[in-house]
């Protein structure tokens, strides 16, 4: 059966927020074009604030490429700027403009939020930002990511609805058995 | 329910676009079956997309997925192209749902097929299989563990 497991436990080549020891781990495998990721990061960023040092968040890559012609190009600009500090910058600044993320406007990003075009352009060039979104790709698809996003909470997979309450409720309940 | 592991997988040739017919004996190596209710609908839709952008994760074991519904196959052909699904789907549209009922997941009283995932390997026997809720996408972690168990 397929058992919906995190395959690849939280590490520390992953984007974290939130403390190590928090008693709920959300990891989000999320695709930058696809438009229900989109409606999930206002939802995700609230939920973040409500549980504050009791969750910690993690985003990985699930770029659905054959439907969204510009997830895997967003995914690698974010890591890339991820190698000067400032994927996370990257990343909501990819779900704010997610209906246009055609190349040239991706290298605007990489400008807005402060990080260095050049360089973002020689990282994406040397392929480790593919190997990584590549490798992030391969670990969703073993855990049993089903769609995107998937959200997967202190380990197993959510398949519950992620509109806020519904969302929250499922956390809270969690926290409350801890 | 369901066709059981170790079952010999059921011969067919259906339509994958309105005039080519693709046959399980015309591949050599390990066969993913997916059936699904039809084409278009919510849940669906993400199971063939997942399996579609894992293709290449089945392709570097030999597999070849194979998609299949009662939709006929000029359905499948509109719904292949909008959602850019790489691989076939098979048209179990006539008679409706005779494949389905060889592999005994035909839902007769709604005249769709059940979310089911067969492995069928080299020797055309099931090796593997999940029946899922019609709500529930499996995700593609099962089918791809039991390609690699056969290599």
């Amino acid at each position: 059966m397929s058992d919906g497991r995190l395959s690849i436990p939280v590490g520390a080549n992953d984007h974290v927020v939130g403390p190590d020891d928090a008693p709920l781990t959300v990891v989000e495998y999320g695709d930058y074009q696809c438009p229900y990721c989109g409606q999930a990061f206002p939802i995700v960023e609230r939920i973040r604030e409500t549980f504050s040092d009791t969750l910690r968040f993690v985003f990985r890559n699930f770029p659905l490429a054959d439907m969204h012609p510009h997830a895997e190009a967003a995914a690698e600009v974010a890591e890339a700027a991820g190698l000067q500090g400032k994927f996370w910058e990257m990343h909501d600044a990819l779900y704010t403009n997610q209906r246009h993320l055609e190349d040239d406007a991706l290298l605007h990003y990489v400008a807005d939020v402060g990080a260095d075009v050049d360089q973002v352009t020689k990282d994406i060039a040397s392929g480790a930002p593919r190997q990584r979104v590549e490798a992030d790709f391969e670990g969703a698809i073993r855990s049993g990511a089903n769609g995107t996003p998937t959200f997967f909470i202190n380990g197993a997979r959510y398949d519950g609805s992620w509109t806020y309450e519904p969302f929250a409720e499922y956390l809270q309940e969690l926290l409350d058995q801890k | 329910m369901a066709l059981e592991v170790g079952s010999p997988a059921p011969e067919f040739a259906l339509l994958a676009t309105p005039d080519q017919r693709v046959a399980l004996s015309e591949f050599d190596g390990p066969v993913v079956l997916i059936f699904y209710p039809a084409d278009w609908s919510p849940v669906c839709s993400d199971e063939l997309s997942v399996f579609s952008a894992a293709g290449k994760l089945f392709h570097e074991r030999g597999a070849q997925l194979l998609g299949i519904s009662v939709d006929g196959a000029w359905c499948h052909e509109a719904y292949k192209e909008q959602r850019n699904i790489g691989f076939p789907l098979l048209a179990d549209f006539n008679p409706k749902g005779a494949v389905a009922q060889l592999y005994d997941v035909y839902r007769e009283h709604d005249g769709t097929t059940e979310r089911a995932l067969f492995v069928i390997d080299r020797e055309k026997k099931i090796t593997w299989s999940e029946v899922s809720p019609l709500g529930v996408n499996p995700g593609a972690d099962g089918a791809l563990r039991a390609v690699e168990a056969l290599s």
